[in-house]
């Protein structure tokens, strides 16, 4: 089942308020998925160009402290960090493949759930509020997010399994739904060099998309491969450093709603999701059609005013 | 009037209080809502309910006799398996309005999403404004009425149900074919639309139907199934 969720804030105004908002979204979309929740929070960048990388901790005992002086001994220069329960936000300069293959050798027991300048990753088992309250989402910044609450159907429950799935720098994404195909299109991409945290249909969406996007197609053209190289019923929210998106597949049979003020775009599995957000009376409210990019921007919406 | 509150009452207190009503009419108020599935199922006896607000999942499944208005938008399932009586949604309802419906009215007054009609089976539904894709799939009979535009495969696998249609039609589904109207089914028409309070005329609709050739197995369509 699973149900997924997005906030994409037209007005910065509310920026501080995102989590606030977001929060109840998911909380609400518990009875779609009970076993694991998760939220790519779009937030503040760091300064010098560098990047943040969101660390889990499998067991929620990782020694951060000596990580960072590892880290530091690594890269030659301070490391700053800040914990939110098991997982860490590491503030690191873009050196992607070598912090990569450094975590992979000396903290295997280490998961990235995220890389970007804004994207954060918060992911975990247990029921939507409880995951909700452990990270803080209440008190979280940024301009947008997409959630997801987990009802496992095709692989394990764990909180590598859970979404939303990062396989680009601030790139993420939210499936509601299962893929058919996944097998095949995960050997397919695995011949081609990408590698995978998990054996999640979700995950091989998360990184065809990104394979896609890397060969220099747009988002909009990647998601146009994906209805052609999936198979399977999806909706999906996707994030990325400049906005958001939702995509259906041509069937259809997977819930979405959408609705937009003129301050902020939000989609849900389910209408009740959306109920309490601060003027949803007036908002436009529809279904999505199927097989339809529907995306917004930040860069679009300042060159539109 | 009786009127409950979702915001201090539960879904199950409202249907057990609907259920429990007798068979004389009353009238019920729903207030906050706020998207709840199953507001108002199993209604078995001609009360009149009406949701202030939004409604989720399978508003009025499954109604017998009673006439229920929701102000607001629907979720998926509206009037699942209407035995009888009107649903009538005053915004836009989502996918699969009175799915397998058996007899009774809906009206939406907004937009219908996809698969409006699926298999129904006697209900007449009538939409002021456009349905989604695979509107009236599989449909047996009862008359499913678009005022406004109905996206692609159209009654798509119809058997006897009949489409009527005032604006544009996307592509046909399979076995779909457009009908002549003939004086009989403009007056049909008119009675349905006269029923559900909409000003057109069966003038400007046009009627679609089945070719009735995927009725029987063919040899022929073999590689089809």
């Amino acid at each position: 089942m699973c149900g997924i969720v997005g906030l994409f804030l037209k007005n910065p105004e509310l920026d501080n308020s995102l989590g606030h908002l977001l929060t109840p979204m998911l909380v609400e979309m518990t009875e779609r998925g009970p076993d694991s929740a998760g939220f790519a929070v779009y937030g503040p960048q760091p300064p010098q160009a560098r990047l943040k990388y969101t660390l889990s901790g499998a067991d929620g005992a990782c020694d951060w402290p000596s990580l960072a002086a590892d880290l530091e001994q690594l890269l030659e220069t301070e490391v700053e960090y800040f914990v939110r329960a098991n997982h860490a936000v590491f503030i690191l300069p873009a050196q992607e493949a070598q912090l990569r293959e450094f975590i992979a050798a000396h903290h295997p027991d280490l998961h990235i759930t995220a890389i970007g300048s804004q994207l954060e990753i918060y992911k975990d088992t247990g029921l939507p509020a409880g995951v909700a309250a452990r990270f803080g989402l209440d008190g979280m910044i940024g301009s947008h997010a997409i959630g997801h609450t987990r009802m496992a159907t095709e692989s394990g429950i764990s909180g590598k399994h859970s979404h939303p799935f990062c396989s680009g720098r601030d790139f993420s994404l939210v499936h509601n739904g299962s893929l058919s195909n996944h097998n095949g299109v995960r050997d397919k991409l695995r011949h081609e060099g990408v590698t995978f945290d998990s054996d999640n249909d979700t995950e091989v969406a998360a990184r065809y998309i990104a394979h896609r996007l890397g060969r220099g197609r747009s988002l909009n053209d990647a998601l146009q491969d994906a209805l052609m190289e999936l198979d399977g019923f999806y909706t999906f929210a996707i994030g990325s450093a400049d906005g958001f998106a939702v995509l259906r597949d041509s069937i259809a049979a997977k819930p979405a709603v959408l609705a937009e003020t003129g301050d902020w775009v939000a989609m849900a599995s389910e209408y009740r999701a959306l109920a309490a957000l601060p003027g949803i009376e007036q908002a436009r409210i529809w279904e999505p059609k199927p097989a339809t990019v529907y995306s917004w921007s930040h860069e679009r919406m300042a060159r539109a005013a | 009037m009786r009127t409950i509150d979702l915001d201090t009452s539960s879904v199950r207190e409202l249907n057990a209080g609907l259920h429990g009503a007798g068979a004389a009419p009353e009238e019920w108020q729903v207030l906050h809502p706020h998207g709840k599935h199953a507001l108002a199922v199993g209604l078995e006896a001609a009360h009149k309910v009406s949701i202030d607000g939004h409604a989720g999942y399978y508003c009025g499944g499954m109604n017998k006799e009673a006439d229920i208005t929701v102000k607001g938008q629907c979720g998926k399932g509206l009037g699942e398996n209407i035995m009888s009586g009107t649903i009538r949604v005053e915004g836009n309802a989502a996918e699969a309005v009175g799915a397998s419906g058996h007899g009774g009215l809906i009206v939406i007054e907004g937009d219908a999403s996809s698969r409006c009609g699926i298999s129904m089976k006697g209900v007449d539904i009538v939409v002021k404004g456009s349905v989604g894709h695979m509107s009236g799939f599989m449909a047996q009979a009862g008359n499913l009425v678009v005022c406004g535009d109905a996206d692609d495969d159209l009654g798509d696998s119809i058997y006897e149900a009949r489409i009527y249609v005032r604006g544009k039609t996307g592509a046909l589904g399979a076995d779909c074919v457009e009908k002549e109207m003939t004086p009989e089914h403009v007056t049909a028409l008119n009675q349905i639309l006269k029923r559900a309070g909409m000003a057109y005329g069966a003038a400007a609709f046009r009627r679609y139907g089945s070719a009735r050739k995927l009725y029987n197995f063919d040899i022929d369509n073999a590689e089809n199934y």
